[in-house]
């Protein structure tokens, strides 16, 4: 069960409500002599004896809206019941029968929303008599849709999760299914609409007895107290006063209960005042890039408002015309290093670098120039379905940076998207620049997006995680195709994948990270060979199933790692893989964060090596 | 070959998805099995319809044609009780580990249900419960636990507790580590060959990765477009592919094996 995280209006409205119950409890034995007794003064105007006034019969105004508060909160409590329970067993029926039915009632219930409570009330009214019992049903009855619609919907998108059909498998009976895995699972949005029906139900209520169709004399509640208010409202206008606050301020109170819930129950609420800290220097990396270098990154640090860092210091540079691959799991900062240097990070992270360029091109800055950033890094990503506008036609999607950045005229810039299309091996691109995005087969969209990156003819190319989403026959092509550019046009390219296959197959140079940090920095001809060094990717590969047998008759099981990374709020001090590494030595290695000296950063590693 | 019978099998399978008009053929006729105590591994791209051999199996999606059998009893057009039992001997391990666990219900809760789907008494199943755990390399106090507090390796490995918990005969895994980590999924493949070993359970291990069928699979059948294109021991098929489809397949996966250095 997720935690409610109260807020002050729920803390408030609940408190408030609280009060205007136990007051609707005690407020008939306490005052129910004064409410009834006829003084001799009818229609009095406020004052210290009664500080309301009195009514047409001389009874104190104040003591009638106090004792009227049970009867008032005893029929909207039961018309929200039956409200929500009329509502929630329809929706749920709904869901539960077939197909036919299905479709039947949510189109009826459809009909039923469109239809004014109020007035359907009053019909019901009309039929079944005057009377608070008649009022109850009638709003309680045109109150159920809304109950019925959210709960069918809701219900709808649940029972296609995987645990619903699991249960299913299990052979849970549909009752329980019901009761077990879709009600819990809709229960906080049925709860906000719960407070808020109890507020619309009380309006109502005091709507239809101020209309005389409810409550009748003897009997009082706050609507019908207004309707007697109202005659001498230019005499004694105390009187409206009392009942008229009362409907608002419990109605108010029950809408912000709605509010505080829907906040209490977002999980993705809370706190959003994150104190923003200073990031702490950034220490250039002892690993100088190269001068000719293309992309330079020297202590990159990605961090949260709160100071909390995703990316901790990454140091690489991809020379020109090199692929370079940024490997590691999930959590370990490689996309987020990559989208530093496109300056594409989410909001809410900040980066800072000792240096962060590409050529001269200043990525750190607070101002790269927008135009050299569109045509000198060309990005791919990794969903192709998401990465176009399906509303939009590709050829217009493909030349918008030639048109807006480079001012090509519309004839030149579909020309060449035609062409760049064509070199990624698109048959018939003429006809493609023409058709929508969803016209096309997953390995055409991302082909097509490498097309896009190419177009302004950039001098890097960012790919991140390009071919996750695709077919592995599809995904060796889109591979052999970022090579090709590579060798044709020079392109530098840095190639972000978790498949240390893909990485290895595909770079001249692989960085792998971990925890946010560069673990090790090897030519692809060393991973593939196996000669990697860092405790951590030699995990990883042995981690790694193969495609050919090792020859012999019984499986083997796989190397796993013990543990997990840590969370990047609690990484510790020293070496992030301290904690899992089977070299770790004792006392250096929790301690002390290992350099990324020679390429490696482990301490293990470079003890061995510095003996000698 | 291996003579002794299947124990589960579909024989001349067809799938169609929609109606009328509108129907679109997606299995044509596939047939193949598994045998008692071994696992076929289905590979194939996406749209090759082995997720749909899953779902028809346990019944997510009806059959048009063709006969799915458990030790050599048709199980298609069964229906209300015998369905619920029918359905219990086979269990299926979905891919995705945040959505097979409902969030409202604590892990005990989740396999309790699994040992007895009508009360779902944790408590009353405590001691099961905490074997089957203890089965998958977890703490018996995990029981108390909501699926949120575990990574997506762990929410697996619950996931997979929870199908044995049914004791069923097969366990039929679709894409079960695609969504993990490569350090997570050697530990979800190691549980599954540990419990090979000493359940000698019945598999069918549905994926699009073809290292990592090779790694727990007897046996594999390659799927395309809805049919049957190669099936053998994993051995034969991986050394020696016989059709072209399977060779273009086992070609495309970018590794590091020695047969592309001397190439």
């Amino acid at each position: 069960m997720r935690r409610i995280r109260w807020n002050t209006p729920l803390v408030v409205a609940l408190s408030g409500l609280g009060l205007i119950a136990l007051l609707g409890i005690a407020a008939p034995f306490l005052w129910e002599e004064e409410a009834t007794a006829l003084s001799g003064a009818a229609r009095a105007s406020a004052s210290a004896e009664h500080w309301l006034g009195t009514d047409a019969l001389g009874r104190d105004v104040l003591a009638r809206t106090l004792v009227a508060t049970r009867l008032t909160l005893e029929m909207s409590l039961a018309a929200t019941a039956i409200a929500s329970v009329a509502g929630i067993l329809l929706g749920t029926v709904v869901w539960v029968s077939g197909r036919r039915v299905r479709e039947l009632g949510l189109r009826l219930i459809d009909v039923m929303i469109c239809y004014p409570a109020l007035l359907l009330a009053m019909v019901i009214a009309t039929v079944l008599g005057t009377g608070p019992a008649a009022s109850i049903l009638a709003i309680g009855l045109g109150g159920a849709p809304a109950f019925a619609r959210l709960t069918a919907n809701m219900a709808a998108s649940v029972a296609q999760r995987d645990f619903v059909t699991q249960a299913r498998l299990m052979g849970v009976p549909p009752h329980r299914l019901l009761a077990r895995h879709l009600l819990p699972n809709i229960s906080g949005p049925l709860l906000v609409l719960l407070s808020v029906a109890f507020a619309n139900v009380l309006v109502a209520l005091s709507g239809l007895s101020f209309l005389g169709v409810g409550v009748q004399s003897p009997d009082y509640d706050w609507g019908s107290l207004l309707n007697s208010g109202l005659e001498s409202l230019y005499t004694n206008p105390a009187e409206a006063i009392g009942p008229v606050a009362a409907i608002t301020l419990t109605g108010v109170l029950a809408g912000f209960v709605g509010d505080g819930l829907a906040t209490a129950l977002d999980p993705r609420g809370g706190d959003t005042k994150a104190r923003t800290r200073r990031p702490a220097p950034v220490h250039p990396s002892s690993l100088r890039a190269p001068a000719d270098a293309l992309l330079k990154v020297d202590g990159l640090v990605v961090a949260l408002p709160d100071g909390t860092r995703l990316v901790d210091g990454v140091s690489f540079h991809v020379a020109p015309g090199e692929i370079v691959g940024l490997v590691g799991e999930s959590g370990s900062g490689k996309s987020l290093t990559a989208m530093s240097v496109a300056r594409l990070l989410p909001e809410g992270l900040s980066a800072h670098a000792a240096e962060l360029t590409l050529d001269d091109l200043d990525l750190a800055g607070p101002e790269a120039d927008p135009r050299r950033l569109a045509t000198e890094i060309g990005i791919v990503y990794q969903d192709p379905s998401a990465s176009f506008n399906p509303a939009l036609k590709m050829g217009g999607q493909l030349t918008e940076t030639l048109r807006v950045h480079q001012r090509a005229g519309r004839a030149e810039a579909y020309k060449r998207a035609v062409d760049a299309l064509e070199q990624v091996r698109i048959e018939n691109p003429a006809r493609v620049v023409k058709q929508y995005p969803h016209e096309l087969s997953g390995g055409m969209r991302q082909r097509a997006m490498i097309a896009a990156a190419l177009l302004p003819g950039p001098r890097l190319i960012v790919a991140d995680e390009p071919t996750t989403a695709l077919d592995v026959t599809v995904q060796a092509d889109v591979l052999d195709l970022l090579k090709d550019i590579n060798h044709t046009h020079g392109t530098s390219i840095l190639l972000i994948s978790h498949d240390i296959g893909v990485i290895g197959t595909v770079c001249h140079r692989v960085v792998v990270m971990y925890a946010g940090r560069v673990v090790e920095e090897l030519s692809a001809a060393d991973l593939r060979a196996g000669r990697a060094r860092h405790p951590y990717t030699k995990a990883l590969l042995a981690a790694s199933p193969r495609l050919q047998d090792t020859d012999t008759e019984e499986r083997v099981l796989l190397a796993t790692i013990p543990g997990r990374p840590p969370a990047p709020a609690d990484r510790p001090a020293g070496c992030a893989f301290a904690d899992r590494c089977p070299v770790a030595l004792d006392g250096l290695c929790a301690t002390e964060r290992p350099d990324l000296t020679d390429a490696v950063a482990c301490h293990a590693v470079h003890q061995e090596v510095q003996p000698v | 070959m291996n003579a002794s019978p299947h124990k589960l099998a579909v024989e001349d399978l067809t799938v169609t998805f929609g109606h009328g008009r509108r129907a679109r053929e997606v299995l044509h006729g596939v047939s193949t099995g598994v045998r008692a105590g071994q696992t076929l591994g289905l590979v194939g791209e996406s749209g090759s319809g082995k997720s749909t051999i899953a779902k028809a199996i346990v019944g997510i999606h009806p059959v048009r044609a063709g006969r799915i059998t458990l030790d050599g009893e048709d199980l298609t057009g069964l229906k209300g009780r015998e369905l619920v039992a029918v359905r219990r001997r086979v269990q299926l391990v979905s891919q995705d580990p945040y959505a097979s666990l409902n969030p409202r219900m604590t892990i005990g809760e989740a396999i309790a249900e699994a040992v007895d789907p009508v009360r779902a008494d944790a408590r009353k199943h405590a001691v099961t419960v905490e074997r089957w755990l203890e089965t998958v390399a977890l703490d018996g106090s995990a029981a108390v636990k909501y699926p949120h507090e575990f990574s997506g390796g762990q929410r697996q490995r619950i996931a997979v507790a929870r199908a044995l918990a049914v004791e069923p005969e097969v366990v039929i895994a679709d894409e079960i580590t695609s969504a993990l980590d490569a350090s997570v999924q050697a530990e979800v493949l190691n549980l599954l060959e540990e419990l090979r070993r000493s359940l000698s359970l019945t598999m069918v291990f549905i994926s699009h990765d073809l290292a990592v069928v090779r790694h727990v699979s007897d046996e594999v059948a390659v799927l395309r477009h809805g049919e049957l294109v190669e099936q053998g021991p994993v051995r034969d098929v991986y050394r020696a592919p016989q059709h072209p489809y399977t060779r273009g397949l086992l070609a495309s996966v970018p590794t590091f094996d020695e047969k592309e250095t001397a190439a």
